[in-house]
């Protein structure tokens, strides 16, 4: 037997290991005074309104939320399904799936009108509320997933880590399917009436969180100087290949079926032709930079083997993700529900009928990018105070066998 | 002041009460002045109790609504202190801006035939919004009229996500010149409480009253379960239509003469 690659913290001392954390520090700082400006005026000071009551705060938060249950997929892959190679990883699979769940609720959290109150939220749960359900989702995940951490971590602990790794994969896939359901309640909105949101945003975890993962894992090692292979990345590019594909795919049928229903032929139109800035959204967004750009990166072979490009094809992912949730929160709202079939509403004060603006203001995108910052900072803090990193993932220590191809 | 029913709201009720007796002993929680005040929004005489026996509802004649008429919508800014009579939501944009209540103008596709109507909560049978709430303040009495509690709702906005109708509104910056029966609070939803103090005491809306002031009497207010009420009868006899009835909410309001 090969023996194991040893976990070892990062020295954490240099200076750009310093500079890392202020510059993480100094948004998570930014973001608690966007969140204490927005809340101390109220939301006036933001771009959202009794139109558009979910706005970019909410747009970081559900990428970040989706994107943490994804990020758990590695350890998944190994633990689950056992797959040895991916062993060395679960452990920064765990911990990034973890930090990115927490930044994202931070988001929910400071948004809130009464934030203070969440002590209510907390403490009283309307059981029928898919939100409430997503909140005990949201702990049990914590939970299971510290507790498979431990498992791993614990030499004698060992036996149980496929027990608490298949809970925790069988847990992600509820906690996402709570996230896509919060739009699916929502029927009367034609963007989020479909049954397809649920397995679709199944594969946007997917993607999104292999991406930041991929992400994540490049950069702690290229800092830290310590090996990744080719055989282990080209398994992790490939794996997002085939997730941003779906991603593609599944969408694809969304707006297919979508088309063929004579009532949401007004929605799909929005975003597929005359949505202005949601229609960009998608096509340049979401299609090209979030799918096809990055697929030519990953599978045409001389593009494939500089790993800065790899590199950009992920950071594309995670924009174009960000454009997808961005046309799925955003859009569904900006496009009028229909009250009055056949009629057109010529007068009212409250924007009946017509298509909502919004643009969002600089704090409430602080407040969003400080969610991303506090996952960011979460993960580098923890590898350097607990043996979440392997030594090495060069080929010979991962997989003796691997062969160039 | 709020009188037990044996309901489940009741339980919720002194769940509220004591959550926030405790919190307030504990923490020291301060609410903002006049949040204390929306029990008495749901208060019901000691004699008599909010009870599934009644269900209230809105009948409104569309073609007696008088186009360019907004008597309903300026009574209940009146009444509830909303709007341009409440000078104290001027920090917000228009689309910010609380509306409870709002005329809309319609013209057929087809035919082009213009007529307008009030929108308000349609006080849903089944309503989205309260399935929806995380904490339970959006809540349905038992009589049919749906409220938001001030006290328990966390701002979360996603009941307005949910409702069909735009009904509801965020107040986006701190309200003064708060009426009692009607605490508006920062951070919070609020909609159309079918004017539950006025019912509660005997009385109908101010809507309705202010139309049948105006001489347009577009609008019946009553007991959707006393098939003796006018607005039973009325139903009976001409028939009413739930907006987007295909939603299955059985909405507590219903139009007549939409076409
Ligand atoms: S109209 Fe909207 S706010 Fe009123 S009860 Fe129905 S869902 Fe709730
Ligand atoms: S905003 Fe308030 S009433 Fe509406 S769902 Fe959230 S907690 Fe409930």
């Amino acid at each position: 037997m090969k023996k194991n690659i040893p976990f070892i913290a990062i020295e954490g001392r240099s200076s750009g290991y310093y500079s890392l954390l202020a510059l993480l520090g100094a948004f998570i700082l930014a973001s608690l005074g966007a969140f204490y400006y927005m809340e101390h005026h109220g939301h006036y000071v933001t771009g959202m309104d009794n139109q558009i009551v979910w706005g970019m705060p909410h747009v970081f938060a559900v990428f970040l939320i989706v994107a943490a249950s994804g990020a758990l997929n590695v350890a998944s892959i190994s633990s689950a399904f056992n797959k040895k190679a991916y062993k060395p990883l679960a452990r920064l699979s765990g911990l990034l799936a973890l930090a990115l769940l927490a930044g994202g609720l931070m988001i929910l959290v400071l948004d809130l009108g009464r934030p203070e109150r969440l002590v209510i939220a907390m403490t009283y749960y309307n059981l029928k509320s898919i939100f409430a359900w997503n909140m005990l989702l949201y702990n049990g995940f914590f939970a299971i997933v510290i507790v498979y951490i431990w498992t791993m971590m614990q030499r004698n602990l060992g036996q149980y880590t496929r027990a608490a790794g298949i809970a925790a994969f069988i847990w992600r896939l509820a906690l996402t399917t709570g996230t896509g359901s919060i739009f699916g309640f929502l029927v009367a909105r034609q963007g989020y009436d479909a049954a397809i949101m649920a397995p679709m945003f199944i594969l946007m975890s997917f993607s999104f969180g292999l991406a930041v993962f991929l992400l994540v894992l490049m950069a702690s090692y290229s800092w830290t100087e310590r090996p990744i292979g080719d055989a282990i990345f080209n398994r992790l590019k490939n794996l997002l290949g085939i997730f941003v594909a779906s991603v593609l795919f599944i969408v694809a049928i969304y707006h297919l079926t979508n088309l063929y229903e004579a009532q949401h032929q007004g929605f799909e139109a929005f975003i597929l032709l005359n949505g202005g800035i949601y229609t960009q959204m998608f096509w340049i967004g979401q299609v090209m930079i979030g799918g096809i750009i990055p697929l030519i990166i990953f599978y045409t072979p001389s593009l494939a083997k500089s790993r800065g490009l790899v590199g950009l094809g992920a950071l594309l992912v995670i924009i174009g993700g960000l454009a997808q949730v961005y046309g799925i929160i955003i859009g569904g709202q900006a496009y009028p529900m229909t009250l009055f079939p056949g009629k057109e509403v010529i007068e009212t004060t409250f924007a009946d009928g017509a298509i909502a603006s919004y643009t969002p203001t600089l704090a409430e995108t602080l407040l969003g990018l400080g969610g991303v910052a506090v996952a960011l900072f979460l993960v580098a803090f923890c590898v350097k105070i607990m043996n979440f990193l392997p030594a090495s993932l060069a080929d010979k220590d991962v997989d003796p066998h691997y062969k160039a191809s | 002041m709020t009188q037990p029913v044996n309901t489940n709201e009741t339980k919720t009720d002194l769940y509220r009460r004591q959550f926030l007796g405790k919190t307030a002993a504990a923490a020291g929680f301060a609410l903002a002045p006049g949040m204390l005040l929306t029990e008495i929004a749901h208060a019901k005489p000691a004699d008599e109790a909010v009870s599934t026996k009644n269900r209230w509802g809105l009948l409104i004649n569309t073609n007696k609504c008088a186009s360019g008429c907004t008597a309903c919508v300026t009574a209940c800014q009146v009444e509830n202190g909303w709007g341009e009579i409440n000078k104290s939501e001027e920090l917000s944009r228009a689309s910010q801006k609380a509306v409870w209540i709002r005329k809309v103008k319609l013209k057929d596709k087809q035919t082009g035939h213009v007529q307008s109507l009030p929108l308000l909560c349609q006080h849903c049978e089944k309503p989205p919004c309260v399935d929806v709430c995380p904490t339970g303040a959006s809540f349905k009495r038992e009589d049919g009229i749906v409220l938001v509690d001030k006290h328990i709702c966390i701002g979360c906005r996603y009941c307005m996500m949910a409702c069909p109708y735009k009904a509801r509104s965020f107040i986006h910056e701190t309200i003064k010149n708060q009426k009692v029966h009607a605490p508006r609070g920062k951070g919070t939803v609020e909609s159309c409480t079918m004017c539950a103090h006025r019912v509660d005491n005997d009385g109908i809306p101010a809507c309705v009253e202010a139309c049948n002031a105006e001489g347009h009497q577009a609008m019946y207010f009553g007991d959707l379960k006393d098939s003796n009420s006018v607005i039973s009868k009325e139903l009976a006899k001409n028939g009413g239509q739930q907006l987007r009835a295909d939603l299955d909410l059985n909405t507590g309001v219903r139009y007549q003469g939409i076409k």
